[in-house]
């Protein structure tokens, strides 16, 4: 039983830190109906930009104080975020605006490549790491309830709460602020929000800056978890099933999806991997969500799509 | 001038319904025929043979069987690698477990086991539309990743999914030398692609593409969603999966899970939508475009960097080569979103009048 909840929990965090990924895919997608293959290159991107800018500042200014130093990276990796998300709106889908899905994916699937070349030409292409101070070892929970008490590591309940936090502010920011009120109009139609008034370019742009911040909390809880290295864009493609699960449209449903993912991956391949040889966890969370969509099309949380003749 | 087709007159519906209703238009395919079989391979070197013109032949067979999957009946699917690899894996299981069993049913029944995979993945199409079919036939690459990596028996056996295949016989004549191979992969390539050109302009294609451009209406005037979907997965990743076993047996010679990757499956889309969606022609020029850009970005930029005095080193030119090679398909997308098919039938249109254009 300990066991059991062990791995439940173990999974549930490894859940939140896919609605980390999965939440930037929704962004893009409500606001714009572009279905961003990139987040993955921003994630690598953003935190390459952090580990750094984190390395080479106590180098330049002298500073020896890692906060201080983390701070700066943090801020001046946002900054770069800001620049690339400019650029892309810019340049890329300013031209693309009324082309099919297929189209918009596929020219995502370009900026993906130009952002890992980029990235690895500008900041090199070792294993870097990021080190914001995240406590390490372990602590047990409940070890009156269970002999020896849960084991779960500290590292992870910090940056799943990094995580609820930032969803938290996402929403605060949609619901509250004008801005936000723009950006949930566009999502529901691009044509009547542009007839009252809302620049669409403009909301495009911060939507894209949005996910780049998104891309860089992600980034830094990732990389200081695994190292900053090229396979942090497969991150992304472990996110896709969460996204689908919930909804292309849903942030609520990117927070359920990557719990259930997470909890699914985790006890699936403790429990079932034995029996077939194991390292089902990427491909599980896939069919997982292909069984969800065979009776909810849309996900768990996305609109109901609707076909007219 | 010499592009009219004034003074062609057609006087049967026979004539009338032929591939190549212009007599211009079958002079040259003639000539390109003659070429491809006659003349490439009296000129090329070793080199062309193995670096570029199989590759090219055997991804614009591949990117034939996407095309008429995304193209024409538009379902958008990651998972052409997975096809590929299924296809690979197939062939050789027949062609090592049945001794004596010959190159080219080999080829075929791989293509079947193809077909099966393809419908199998295929079934989440009749509920599941664009973006979220566009990931869910990710599912499918990830399986097939794991399941020749990790259940031995489709691979004989060996570590890691690494398998190879030697001593390649069509009707008794070895398939050993880049020329021969160059042959074999490019009759098979005109054969299938001709199959392809009547199917998609019989009555099925006519159904495929209903299906691409309403589904709804397509259903309510009477075409079978089930039937067209899954028959254009079925048709497309048998092609797709020939394709692989070509590319496996022929191109590779030894390989493993690893060489059918998530990055096979992009670069398949990629030549689809850069060489044309909804058109065979499409996808000869997008797998011509994707199988020698990389080279030529290899070549020529130390090179060209080199004219600055910049030295760039092997892992700069890697990463450089990412970059362009995304710029390119970004600026491409933005110029020409229909796809060199595109430019090539405006060309057309622009010749039939020329030098008069009024």
């Amino acid at each position: 039983m300990a066991f059991f909840l062990e791995t439940l929990i173990g999974g549930l965090m490894a859940g939140m830190l896919y609605s980390l990924v999965a939440l930037g895919f929704v962004l893009i997608y409500k606001a714009s109906g572009v279905f961003n293959f990139a987040q993955g290159a921003m994630v690598l991107f953003a935190a390459l930009a952090m580990a750094r800018f984190a390395e080479w500042i106590p180098k330049w200014t002298g500073i020896d104080n890692p906060i201080v130093a983390n701070l700066a990276a943090f801020v001046i990796a946002g900054a770069i975020m800001f620049v690339v998300a400019w650029l892309i709106e810019k340049l890329v889908l300013r031209h693309l605006v009324n082309q099919e899905g297929a189209t918009l994916l596929m020219a995502t699937l370009g900026i993906t490549y130009f952002l890992e070349g980029l990235g690895q030409t500008l900041f090199g292409s070792d294993i870097y790491k990021i080190d914001v101070g995240m406590p390490k070892e372990p602590i047990f929970a409940f070890d009156t309830v269970f002999q020896g008490g849960i084991l779960i590591n500290k590292e992870d309940v910090i940056a799943a709460a990094i995580a609820a936090a930032l969803v938290a502010l996402l929403s605060v920011f949609f619901q509250k602020t004008s801005t936000g009120r723009a950006l949930r109009a566009v999502a529901d139609d691009h044509q009547a929000a542009q007839s009252i008034g809302i620049p669409l370019n403009r909301i495009w742009v911060i939507v894209w800056c949005v996910a780049g911040v998104v891309a860089l909390v992600a980034g830094m809880i990732w990389g200081s978890k695994l190292g900053v290295q090229f396979s942090l864009t497969t991150v992304a493609l472990r996110a896709l099933p969460v996204v689908i699960l919930g909804g292309l449209t849903s942030v609520p449903g990117a927070i359920i999806g990557g719990l259930i993912i997470g909890v699914g991956e985790k006890l699936s391949e403790v429990y079932l991997g034995p029996f077939v040889g194991g390292g089902i966890e990427i491909w599980f969370a896939y069919v997982l969500a292909l069984v969800f969509l065979l009776f909810r099309p849309q996900g768990l949380f996305g609109e109901k799509i609707i076909d007219r003749v | 001038m010499l592009y009219r087709e004034n003074g062609q007159f057609k006087t049967s519906y026979r004539a009338d319904q032929q591939i190549f209703p212009i007599a211009q238009d079958r002079i040259a395919i003639g000539i390109i025929l003659a070429i491809a079989f006659i003349a490439v391979p009296m000129l090329a070197s070793d080199y062309i043979f193995r670096a570029i013109l199989i590759p090219f032949v055997i991804m614009a067979l591949a990117a034939l069987g996407v095309n008429i999957l995304v193209g024409y009946c538009g379902q958008i699917s990651l998972g052409s690698g997975a096809f590929m690899a299924v296809g690979a894996y197939g062939a050789y299981n027949f062609f090592v477990r049945f001794p004596g069993m010959p190159l080219i049913p080999a080829l075929i029944l791989g293509g079947l086991c193809a077909t099966f995979f393809g419908i199998l993945f295929g079934l989440p199409s009749l509920r599941v539309k664009g973006l979220y079919l566009a990931v869910a036939t990710l599912a499918a690459q990830f399986f097939s990743d794991w399941m020749f990596l990790r259940i031995k028996w489709f691979t004989n056996n060996s570590d890691s999914g690494s398998v190879s295949v030697t001593n390649l016989q069509v009707l008794g004549m070895p398939i050993e030398s880049a020329t021969s191979k160059y042959i074999f992969c490019l009759a098979i390539l005109v054969v299938v692609a001709l199959l392809a050109k009547n199917l998609v302009r019989g009555a099925i294609g006519r159904e495929w593409m209903a299906i691409r451009d309403m589904d709804v209406a397509a259903a309510v005037i009477g075409i079978r969603p089930m039937y067209a979907k899954l028959s254009a997965f079925a048709v497309s990743s048998f092609i797709v999966g020939m394709a692989g076993a070509l590319w496996a047996f022929v191109h590779l010679g030894a390989w493993e899970p690893a060489a059918f990757s998530v990055e096979i499956s992009f670069r398949l889309l990629f030549m689809v939508i850069i060489g044309g969606l909804g058109s065979i022609m499409g996808g000869f020029f997008g797998a011509a475009f994707i199988v020698v850009l990389p080279i030529v970005l290899n070549q020529f930029l130390p090179a060209f960097m080199g004219i600055f005095g910049i030295e760039v080193s092997t892992a700069g030119v890697s990463h450089a080569e990412l970059m362009i090679f995304g710029a390119l398909i970004v600026w491409f997308l933005i110029v020409e979103p229909h796809g060199l098919a595109k430019l090539w039938s405006t060309a057309k249109q622009k010749l039939r009048l020329w030098p008069f254009p009024h």
